[in-house]
């Protein structure tokens, strides 16, 4: 414990009392929970990128998938499995099958679409290439020298975490429900056609008119169906 | 395990989604940059909260609990976000983000804003057909 | 009532019925017409009661300071002398006649009530003019008739000529207005006082300092007021305004408000040897210069106006030689025949239907039509014609008179060159004046070719004033001759021998001359046909005379002529007809001494603050719209790029704090 105190004294002065810290764990010899971390951290940051560049836009919406489920195998290597399974329920599940759902219902194109990106994108590319590099120069010069100890009982496992949420963190986990309450009606009242419009027959006319038109009404069942199956995966 | 490594994929993560949210001209696919950057928070915060909860004898587990948090009002943005775009699609009949200029000042933007804007104000009509063909 | 209060009461009740007039004429239009006739009537009575009461006896002073004005007072005085009594009665009689007139002449006139509030106003401001006692009160009168002036010839302010017309005659008079303004600056300054009894005694004790130049200073603005050479160019073009008005302001009492002036002040005049002369000469050039004027216009009116011209500078020549008596008669005998005249012709236009003496002189008995008209304004040309026994021979021969007296050398502080100047301008002037009443006569009234048109009768109110006026054109100047100068200074106004066969035979040769003429000439007056009449001959006389005005100068090009070869005066002036006709250019040349170099300052001006003084506002303006157009460009409505922007300063900022921050 020693030695922990003195990386957290490392990590918030920056100074170098801890030298040796450093030499008990070397930094330039991995261990295998590191290799692993760095691998899918690859295969994760690799898939985000082609979320964020590819033409298609099926695929950018495949590509995230991958990119979720890779961070929620970090999250296990993390020992957090109660966060990596809220993860993949709720973000692979429902999130990209909802986002899925938005691309069908707004007539994405299929296949590679020439215009996915708009003419801000070397300017976008500036930017984020800008803040990766201070990021990553600020987070790596601040915890040089800290280590996380993964060793001993999980820290994230499912009754540590529910142990804390409903002791410590029952108001707020209330509190969120009725936000989640309020995005629920949010989302109908926003998807909801105006009332004259709602009288009209378009739900015969479903069949008949194809995908664009029959939009507004079939919109709402999956946004509160996603609603309350969000309810649930939270709790 | 070297703090460096969650970190500095999550700040990369970050960036990643972030040129997405400024490059991408589909809404959708803006709503999917966002839901990066916000892995890439959540990710930071695990990984803090498994090191304070060993480092610092933390037991509040706050970090795990603020991302559970964050996932669920992830979740619920995600619901309005889309809700958002389709209603903005039914009305103009596009869910690029780049045409959505109505705040643009006058109609002295030339450049690449010209042709938009033309396209803009013809497209609404064409949902309205749309909408006519609905209702028929 | 004291003769002071009723005095006082006199230019009151004309006020008051026009303030009343002013504010009721839209609430309640049945009182329009008592009110602007009966304080006026009212007034006139009074003003004759005031006169009675004086009765050419000691002057009525009174005075009251409302407040202190500093060094020199100015106070609210009366003074009442033989002169301001009677001219205080003509104003009001014809002040009277022409508010009864006018009931008639604008009957169907929208603008009636402001008109009628107008003229009330107008005879206040002369009625204070005459009875004021002081300077300056008297100025404020002045001013308020210049302003009358201006309102009432721009009456019929839908035509160009009415509106160039009341703004010339408004700033003509203000070119004469400041000069005469510091003249009274400068006489008060020399009398420590702005009232005329103080004044008039320093004048007797040789207490003015510089006479010469408060007199011309002071004669400026009498020309102007006066309509004397060189600032009577507005007179004619003033009869754009209605009949009546002329016949009130531009005949009898406005334009007489200079001379009378003249007439209050004499001795101030006559301690400057120097302003009479100059008095003489320009009453002698107004004189002579109007009368061939007047003989070539084609207008009636303005014929009448150069004959007032004319006849003003025959009371300013009387005042030259220092006999103010004879001019404030000829002031007196003048305002009755000249408003009849106006009035007359005003009845005249309204029955043909023109105002061209060209268009009138191819209507054939017009006089059956308007026979009230024909006898008055008969008996009021006989009077201008100075043809004894009416008003006019014996006011004109009391100025010759004064003025052979002055020539011979019997006036002592008069010059000798003033008198004989206008005694010859004068004797020239009897001739022309013949002519030219001559000539109106036979044009208007013995024309030959169709018949004129018939509208029935004039209006009683219109014809009822014009006999009313005829009583003193005729025998004002017989009766009064003997006793006036007990009103006045006592200066023997009698027609003397000399003087009266001259300017009757004058008058007679200008007659006879002119009857020759038209005897030649109105055979070819049938060959030429000429002649528009207005489009609603049975509208009220206000609109026929304002449509007449408008078309006279598309008719017959321009509105002082007309191309006749018929008009007599072609044969009698020869060559000088083209010069006469308009006015011997004299608008001509004021238009290069003064209207085009106030256009050419006026567009330099313009140039510097459209060119010049522009161009910094718009060079500070360029930067910030630069900046703006900079700035605009930049709201594209594209919210990734706000985002990027921000995004990107947020990480510029965080560098730079970083950066601070571990002091790299």
């Amino acid at each position: 414990m020693s030695l922990a105190a003195a990386a957290v004294a490392a990590a918030t002065t920056t100074t170098p009392p801890a030298l040796a810290a450093v030499e008990t764990r070397g930094f330039l010899s991995p261990t295998g929970v590191e290799i692993a971390f760095l691998l899918v951290g690859l295969v994760t940051f690799g898939a985000a990128i082609v979320t964020v560049t590819t033409r298609q836009l099926v695929h950018a919406a495949l590509w995230l998938v991958v990119a979720l489920g890779g961070l929620a195998v970090e999250y296990l290597l993390l020992t957090a499995e109660f966060i990596a399974w809220v993860q993949v329920l709720i973000y692979v599940g429902s999130v990209v099958v909802l986002l899925l759902f938005g691309l069908m219902l707004t007539k994405a194109p299929i296949g590679r679409s020439p215009d996915a990106d708009s003419g801000n994108r070397w300017a976008a590319l500036t930017v984020a290439v800008a803040a990766a590099a201070a990021l990553v120069w600020v987070v790596v010069d601040a915890f040089r020298t800290t280590w996380i100890d993964l060793d001993g009982p999980a820290a994230g496992s499912t009754k540590a975490t529910g142990e804390s949420l409903f002791q410590n963190w029952v108001l707020p986990f209330e509190a969120l429900s009725v936000l989640l309450l309020t995005a629920l009606v949010g989302a109908i009242v926003l998807s909801r056609k105006t009332k004259t419009e709602s009288s009209s027959p378009s739900v015969n006319s479903r069949g008949a008119t194809g995908s664009s038109s029959s939009v507004p009404d079939s919109r709402n069942h999956p946004i509160g169906r996603k609603g309350q199956a969000e309810q649930e995966g939270a709790r | 395990m070297h703090i460096a490594y969650p970190v500095v994929l999550s700040s990369l993560l970050f960036c990643t989604g972030l040129y997405g949210v400024l490059a991408r001209r589909n809404a959708i696919l803006v709503l999917m940059s966002v839901e990066l950057m916000l892995n890439a928070v959540n990710l930071n915060l695990v990984a803090f909260d498994v090191w304070l909860t060993k480092a610092a004898e933390e037991t509040l587990h706050s970090g795990q609990a603020l991302t559970l948090f964050t996932i669920t009002i992830a979740a619920a943005e995600i619901g309005i976000g889309l809700a958002i775009v389709l209603a903005v699609h039914r009305n103009r009949g596009t869910a690029d983000i780049d045409k959505l200029r109505d705040t643009a000042e006058g109609h002295e933007t030339d450049g690449p804003g010209g042709p938009d804007e033309a396209t803009v104000t013809t497209e609404p009509a064409a949902g309205q057909t749309e909408k006519a063909e609905a209702t028929a | 009532m004291t003769t002071t209060t009723l005095a006082v009461l006199v230019p009151l009740l004309p006020f008051l019925g026009a303030a009343v007039g002013l504010l009721l004429g839209r609430t309640a239009p049945g009182f329009v017409r008592p009110l602007a006739v009966l304080p006026t009537l009212t007034a006139f009575a009074l003003a004759v009661l005031v006169a009675v009461r004086q009765g050419g006896d000691r002057p009525v002073n009174a005075a009251t300071e409302l407040t202190p004005t500093g060094s020199i007072p100015i106070e609210l005085a009366l003074h009442i002398d033989g002169f301001a009594a009677l001219v205080a009665v003509l104003v009001g009689l014809v002040a009277t006649c022409v508010q009864i007139y006018s009931t008639g002449y604008l009957r169907d006139d929208p603008r009636y009530p402001s008109y009628a509030a107008l003229v009330s106003l107008f005879t206040s401001a002369m009625l204070l003019v005459v009875y004021s006692g002081d300077l300056m009160v008297l100025l404020v009168g002045w001013e308020i008739m210049g302003i009358c002036s201006y309102f009432l010839v721009g009456h019929y302010w839908e035509t160009p000529e009415a509106r160039a017309a009341s703004l010339k005659a408004f700033l003509v008079t203000k070119l004469g207005d400041v000069p005469f303004l510091i003249g009274l600056f400068a006489l008060a300054a020399d009398a420590g006082s702005f009232r005329i009894t103080r004044i008039l005694s320093t004048v007797a004790d040789g207490g003015l300092d510089h006479p010469t130049l408060v007199a011309l200073l002071l004669l400026s603005g009498v020309a102007g007021k006066s309509a004397q050479f060189p600032l009577h160019t507005w007179l004619p073009d003033a009869m754009a305004g209605p009949t009546p008005v002329s016949a009130l302001i531009h005949a009898a009492t406005m334009v007489a408000a200079g001379v009378y002036f003249v007439a209050r002040l004499l001795p101030v005049f006559a301690a400057s040897s120097a302003a009479l002369v100059v008095l003489a000469v320009m009453a002698a050039v107004t004189m002579a210069g109007s009368a061939l004027a007047a003989l070539a216009q084609d207008d009636i009116k303005r014929v009448l106006a150069y004959s007032t011209i004319g006849q003003l500078g025959y009371m300013t020549g009387a005042l030259a030689v220092g006999d103010r008596g004879a001019a404030v008669f000829h002031l007196l005998s003048h305002g009755a025949f000249k408003a009849l005249l106006f009035l007359a012709a005003g009845v005249i236009i309204h029955a043909a239907g023109t105002n061209s003496l060209a268009a009138m002189s191819r209507m054939s008995n017009l006089r059956a039509r308007v026979p009230d008209a024909y006898w008055t304004m008969t008996i009021a040309l006989l009077a201008l014609a100075a043809i004894p026994p009416f008003s006019g021979f014996f006011s004109k021969e009391s100025v010759l008179g004064a003025a052979e007296h002055a020539a011979t050398g019997h006036a002592e502080p008069i010059p000798g060159a003033a008198g004989w100047t206008v005694l010859v301008a004068g004797l020239l002037t009897a001739l022309l004046t013949a002519a030219y009443a001559t000539r109106l006569w036979l044009l208007a009234f013995c024309g030959k070719g169709a018949e004129a048109p018939d509208h029935g009768r004039q209006p009683r109110t219109m014809t009822l004033v014009l006999w009313v006026l005829a009583v003193p054109s005729l025998a004002f100047g017989a009766l009064a001759y003997g006793t006036l100068p007990d009103w006045f200074d006592g200066d023997d106004l009698a027609p003397t021998l000399t003087t009266s066969v001259l300017g009757t035979g004058a008058a007679l040769a200008g007659g006879l001359l002119t009857y020759t003429a038209w005897r030649y000439t109105s055979a070819m007056a049938v060959r030429v046909p000429l002649g528009a009449v207005a489009a609603h001959p049975e509208g009220d006389a206000a609109t026929v005379e304002a449509e007449a005005i408008a078309s006279h100068a598309p008719a017959y090009g321009g509105t002082a002529s007309a191309p006749d070869p018929a008009d007599p005066a072609r044969l009698l002036l020869g060559p000088l007809h083209r010069h006469a006709a308009v006015g011997f250019h004299l608008d001509a040349v004021y238009s290069a001494l003064f209207v085009r170099p106030v256009q050419a300052g006026a567009s330099l001006v313009r140039f510097l603050d459209r060119e010049v003084v522009d161009t910094y506002v718009h060079g500070a303006g360029a930067l910030p719209r630069l900046l703006g157009a900079a700035v605009r460009r930049a709201q594209t409505g594209n919210v990734q790029t706000y985002v990027s922007a921000l995004l990107a300063g947020t990480v510029v900022l965080v560098v730079a704090v970083l950066v601070v921050a571990t002091g790299a």
